[in-house]
């Protein structure tokens, strides 16, 4: 064997070799052990029901409105969630005033508030944003706010003699970029929290479409092949979401932090 | 001009059980313009402490120090600081360090750069322009923090231990381009350091300070030519009455 062809087989082949091994196994198992399309769908069964929501459209209709929820939700978490870990970081007295209140609602459930999420924007995307939201929000604040707290005291003194020496300039120049990597890696966990609120959230009830309602909808219709094929999409989707945010953060936001991983 | 007084300043800190230590005692010196002095004493004599007060990032608690017979109350540009540790931003890169002070002032993007870039080329790091500090030795980076501090033509430049870390060797090389540096800018610069060595290498005025509370024990002006050569018998002499008098103080 050249030594090219052991460095492939150790470089990716392992990978490759084991899921391929899973996959012969899932299938066997499946098709000849369970033998029962209900209990156990097999692989082929899942690709073909997969091929189907691609051939109706169903696939591209409900990952549309799975990233709108996803969206509103992570996107309001940032907008209300920085500037709160911005100024509770920074500022003492925000501390004290935001505390006591993020002590008590955060400990709550996020898929507690579907209830009301219904009562306050009926079945609507706002709707099942708004749990993501719920999910996604504490653990931006929290890392925000970390963050600016561990700001070095040593750059903020560089900082003021160097003539920048008022509140919103050393947070913009100073602490902001000092606490990037903890505010990027609350985003991750928010991401991925998020990410299972909005498929509880379709799940339950606060929307009539997405890709966690159609989980639901096809276990209704005892079609437990789709089933599993959305549960793989979003398995899928929760990865890639999170490996294009690490790219994009590692590779151009924190540069300077070689060979660190949020 | 760059006249630093200093009159009568002390300074305490509370520390958690509700006393305070006395850091400076009624501490009272002046500075002349384009002097190079530095400060040296038992360590935990609050000479970090003095300069940190100069800076304005400490405000004492009775006494004054003006710049140029103007208060100083809190740090602004006209004084530079070169810190002990790795202060640069490690986010920016060396030429964006170098820029923030001038960009801080209100200059133009292209005006900073400039400045910056004339800098750079003074501590003789071009070539690392775009690198980004964890890049970079730590003789280096101090480079860059002398350059960044000089970038804001501070009338005095003010110095905490500033090769400390640095081995023996680059803390040679960079005491004697600091000293190129301050014949090319004739600004003021006040330097602590606990080296004997360093400071009768450089200094035109060395203050040798007591240990807690801090005061000013004796100012002895440096008489030897420059460029100076550290194995002389001149400054082996001085350097002995230096150790004499540090060793007087670690007693007490």
């Amino acid at each position: 064997m050249s030594k090219d062809s052991a460095k492939g087989l150790s470089g990716r082949g392992i990978e490759l070799l084991s899921l391929a091994t899973a996959i012969v196994i899932w299938q066997l198992v499946a098709a000849h052990i369970v033998a029962d399309k209900f209990l156990l769908p097999s692989f082929t069964d899942v690709l073909f029901a997969f091929l189907r929501i691609v051939e109706t459209g169903a696939l591209f209709t409900d990952l549309s409105i799975s990233l709108l929820h996803f969206g509103i939700g992570i996107i309001s978490a940032l907008v209300i969630g920085i500037p709160i870990g911005v100024s509770m970081g920074w500022f003492k007295t925000a501390n004290r005033a935001f505390d006591p209140i993020i002590e008590i609602i955060r400990p709550i459930p996020p898929l507690a508030w579907i209830p009301f999420a219904i009562i306050w924007f009926g079945l609507t995307h706002i709707s099942a944003g708004f749990v993501v939201f719920v999910g996604a929000v504490f653990p931006i604040i929290i890392n925000t706010f970390d963050g600016f707290k561990s700001v070095p005291k040593i750059y903020v003194e560089a900082a003021k003699v160097l003539g920048c020496m008022t509140s919103v300039p050393l947070i913009r120049h100073v602490a902001f970029p000092s606490a990037l990597p903890s505010i990027a890696s609350g985003i991750r966990i928010a991401m991925g929290v998020g990410w299972m609120c909005l498929v509880a959230a379709e799940m339950f009830g606060v929307s009539s479409s997405g890709l966690g309602y159609k989980i639901w909808w096809h276990y209704y219709l005892h079609q437990m092949d789709f089933v599993l094929v959305y549960m793989l999409i979003l398995g899928f989707l929760g990865l890639l979401i999170d490996r294009i945010f690490r790219w994009y953060v590692d590779g151009r936001l924190l540069k300077w932090r070689a060979g660190v991983v949020v | 001009m760059g006249e630093v007084k200093i009159s009568d300043v002390s300074l305490a800190f509370d520390k958690e059980n509700g006393e305070s230590t006395l850091a400076l005692d009624n501490v009272s010196l002046e500075i002349r313009d384009k002097e190079f002095i530095c400060f040296i004493g038992p360590s935990g004599c609050g000479k970090t402490t003095l300069l940190r007060t100069i800076a304005g990032l400490e405000t004492p608690d009775s006494g004054e120090i003006t710049l140029d017979g103007e208060r100083i109350t809190v740090p602004d540009s006209k004084r530079g600081m070169v810190f002990q540790e790795y202060s640069l931003f490690p986010w920016n890169t060396v030429i964006q360090n170098i820029t923030f002070g001038p960009r801080m002032q209100g200059m133009s993007k292209g005006e900073s750069l400039e400045r910056a870039e004339k800098y750079l080329k003074l501590v003789g790091l071009e070539q690392f322009r775009n690198s980004y500090p964890y890049e970079l030795s730590g003789g280096m980076r101090q480079r860059v923090a002398i350059a960044r501090a000089l970038a804001n033509e501070p009338k005095v430049l003010l110095m905490d231990e500033p090769f400390g870390a640095l081995d023996a060797q680059t803390r040679n090389t960079l005491q004697n381009e600091l000293l190129d540096v301050w014949a090319k800018n004739q600004i003021t610069i006040v330097f602590v350091t606990h080296s004997v060595d360093e400071a009768v290498f450089l200094a035109d005025k060395i203050v040798v300070m007591t240990a807690r509370p801090g005061k000013i024990k004796k100012v002895i002006n440096v008489e030897l030519p420059r460029p100076r050569d550290r194995t002389s018998s001149e400054a082996n002499e001085l350097r002995h009455k230096l150790l004499r008098m540090l060793a007087e103080e670690r007693r007490n």
